[in-house]
């Protein structure tokens, strides 16, 4: 990850921001209570949120990656996963086989995605592709819920959700968002240095920058699609984990992925670390603003924060924080 | 053309057909040597990407069909094949237009060639510095995006794509596109150079014909989707009507179009 000095500066930006808001408005507002080891509590809470927003952007980021393709079907495979998993444990099996198994079924999921829709659709505009996806997104929807019904499922992992007291007893934080966070750090790790420096990774950027190019060089489409799907659907299950032990395994995990939308802006829809730093800064960002700038509007900021910093990020730098920028030679 | 058994690549009166209606090639037949240059000339539209493509089996991506006829390399038959089975056997294309991956770098652009060898990375590094001496200008830019480089090194660079997979056959589609006439003649001299001293035979695509015929071998006068005309590239150029219609001479001097005799001559050509 080479950080452009841009970039940087609106890292640095925003971190003032973050820091300097709040405090101004706790010395300025009555009604906000603000004190620094509270504040650092809020601000790790949110960029703990953030990581999570961060898992499921993960997986949008790859199959962009590697076919230039909104996949609208991220969602949908977060719940599928999470579905199948609590599925295969409550019918016996010991939660680190239910895990095995699961990830054997989305990587058949993803070979048949491929074969049925993604084959005839090679070389067709990237639009049709995303239409594809919105049908595999309802069909994923449907399919795990018929099988493994609808119901709201509890999903326990073992981990302690009860929060602890970290540097000197001053600051609560809740144990498991740390696992997550140690979680998806390895994870991204592992792609981004797959994504950069593997013969497949290579690959893998090459389809998504020109189809037909790749094709004639030798890179056999289909199985490059195979493999980002696969990979994306081991994305989703980790979010599926996640997101399940925090939430219930239920419908509404398939809508998370409209919270990975404003990440994705924000970060740049084809890097790894961006999903990542856009999370956390989505994260911590609304946290901070839910507490310490809703009191003086009347509160309720959080649902439409991260949409809105994404608004200004499209008119400011459409290629997020990291994205690639669009090559265009005159 | 000799005809001792099978050539190089024989392709046998094929005939395309894109989404089921449209007939781009009416039967077209043409043999490529072993260490050959052949040049396939004709205007827009004449049917030369279609030709290559119908060879590299790129055809299936665009919904095009080789509904008659086939095509033979080292004797067997190859229209079955997807592309990447077909670069294993040798046969590559570089595309019209360059088609470079502009976010991979120079360097990371020629290792996507190298995707289907299987002879490990010693052997590829050393096929990436055989590139960079035929090419010394990619060196300069190896970790440049490609996106950023120009036309030219764009070119250069898809041509060293297409050998890093070491081909023993490449497909090239319209190289001279867009560039400058030096950067034209550099770029026909290391394709000379790689077919002299690596022994890759080319089947070039051009609407450069004065170019194309100086540095190839045989070529091939492609009009409306059919092969009008074919030769040594040396009789070819000094044929009467390519003359008059491909490279802009005549004997006679300048001519109107409103030349009655003329005019016939040319009917013939567009029939």
């Amino acid at each position: 990850m080479r950080l452009e000095r841009d970039v940087f500066y609106i890292i640095l930006a925003s971190l003032l921001l973050m820091v300097a808001i709040p405090w101004t408005a706790g010395l300025l507002s009555e009604e906000i209570f603000f004190e620094w080891p509270f504040f650092f509590e809020v601000a790790i809470g949110g960029l703990l949120s953030g990581v999570m927003y961060s898992l499921v952007a993960l997986g949008f980021v790859l199959i962009f990656k590697a076919s230039g393709v909104f996949n609208f079907a991220q969602g949908a495979m977060v719940l599928f996963a999470a579905l199948t998993l609590v599925g295969l444990n409550e019918m016996g099996l010991p939660m680190w086989l239910a895990i095995i198994a699961t990830l054997i079924v989305m990587l058949v999921l993803a070979m048949a995605i491929e074969r049925v829709v993604l084959r005839s659709l090679v070389n067709q505009e990237h639009i049709i592709l995303f239409m594809a996806t919105i049908g595999i997104a309802y069909f994923l929807d449907g399919f795990g819920q018929t099988i493994w019904g609808s119901e709201v499922k509890n999903l326990d992992l073992g981990f302690s959700q009860a929060p602890d007291f970290y540097f000197g007893g001053l600051i609560l934080i809740n144990d498991f968002d740390l696992i997550a966070a140690v979680i998806a750090g390895i994870l991204v790790i592992v792609l981004a240095l797959f994504f950069q420096y593997t013969r497949i990774g290579r690959a893998l950027r090459a389809v998504a920058d020109d189809h037909q190019a790749a094709l004639s060089v030798g890179i056999p489409l289909k199985h490059i699609w195979v493999i980002v799907w696969a990979v994306a659907g081991i994305v989703a299950l980790v979010a599926g984990i996640m997101w399940g032990s925090k939430l219930g395994v239920q419908f509404s995990l398939a809508l998370i992925a409209l919270k990975a939308l404003p990440v994705l802006i924000l970060g740049g829809f084809t890097s790894i670390p961006g999903a990542i730093i856009g999370g956390l800064l989505i994260g911590a960002g609304e946290k901070l603003a839910e507490v310490f700038i809703a009191p003086m509007i009347g509160g309720g900021i959080e649902d439409w924060f991260a949409y809105m910093l994404a608004l200004a990020f499209l008119v400011f730098r459409p290629q997020g924080l990291f994205g690639e920028k669009i090559i265009e030679r005159v | 053309m000799t005809d001792n058994a099978h050539a190089f690549l024989e392709v046998n009166n094929i005939e395309v057909i894109y989404d089921h209606v449209i007939l781009v090639l009416k039967g077209v037949s043409l043999e490529v040597p072993k260490g050959g240059i052949v040049a396939l000339l004709g205007a827009n539209g004449a049917g030369k990407s279609t030709t290559l493509k119908a060879i590299s089996n790129l055809l299936g991506a665009e919904r095009g069909d080789v509904t008659k006829g086939n095509i033979l390399y080292k004797g067997e038959a190859v229209e079955s094949l997807n592309p990447s089975d077909l670069v294993k056997r040798g046969v590559i294309q570089v595309m019209e237009g360059r088609h470079c991956f502009e976010h991979l770098t120079i360097e990371e652009n020629l290792l996507t060639g190298a995707y289907t060898r299987r002879d490990g990375r010693k052997a590829i590094a050393q096929s990436l510095e055989l590139i960079y001496d035929y090419f010394p200008r990619l060196r300069e830019r190896r970790s440049s995006q490609a996106g950023y480089t120009s036309g030219g090194e764009q070119q250069m660079c898809a041509i060293g794509r297409a050998m890093l997979a070491q081909p023993e056959m490449i497909l090239l589609d319209e190289p001279s596109m867009g560039l400058a006439p030096q950067l034209v003649e550099e770029i026909f001299e290391i394709v000379k150079k790689l077919n002299q001293n690596e022994g890759v035979s080319f089947l070039l695509a051009e609407q450069n014909t004065n170019v194309a015929l100086r540095y190839s071998d045989y070529g091939y006068i492609m009009e409306n989707g059919r092969v009008v005309m074919e030769g040594n590239a040396k009789e070819l150029g000094e044929n009467e009507d390519v003359k008059e219609f491909y490279l802009g001479l005549s004997t006679e001097g300048r001519k109107s179009f409103r030349d009655v005799k003329n005019y016939r001559r040319r009917k013939r050509w567009l029939a």
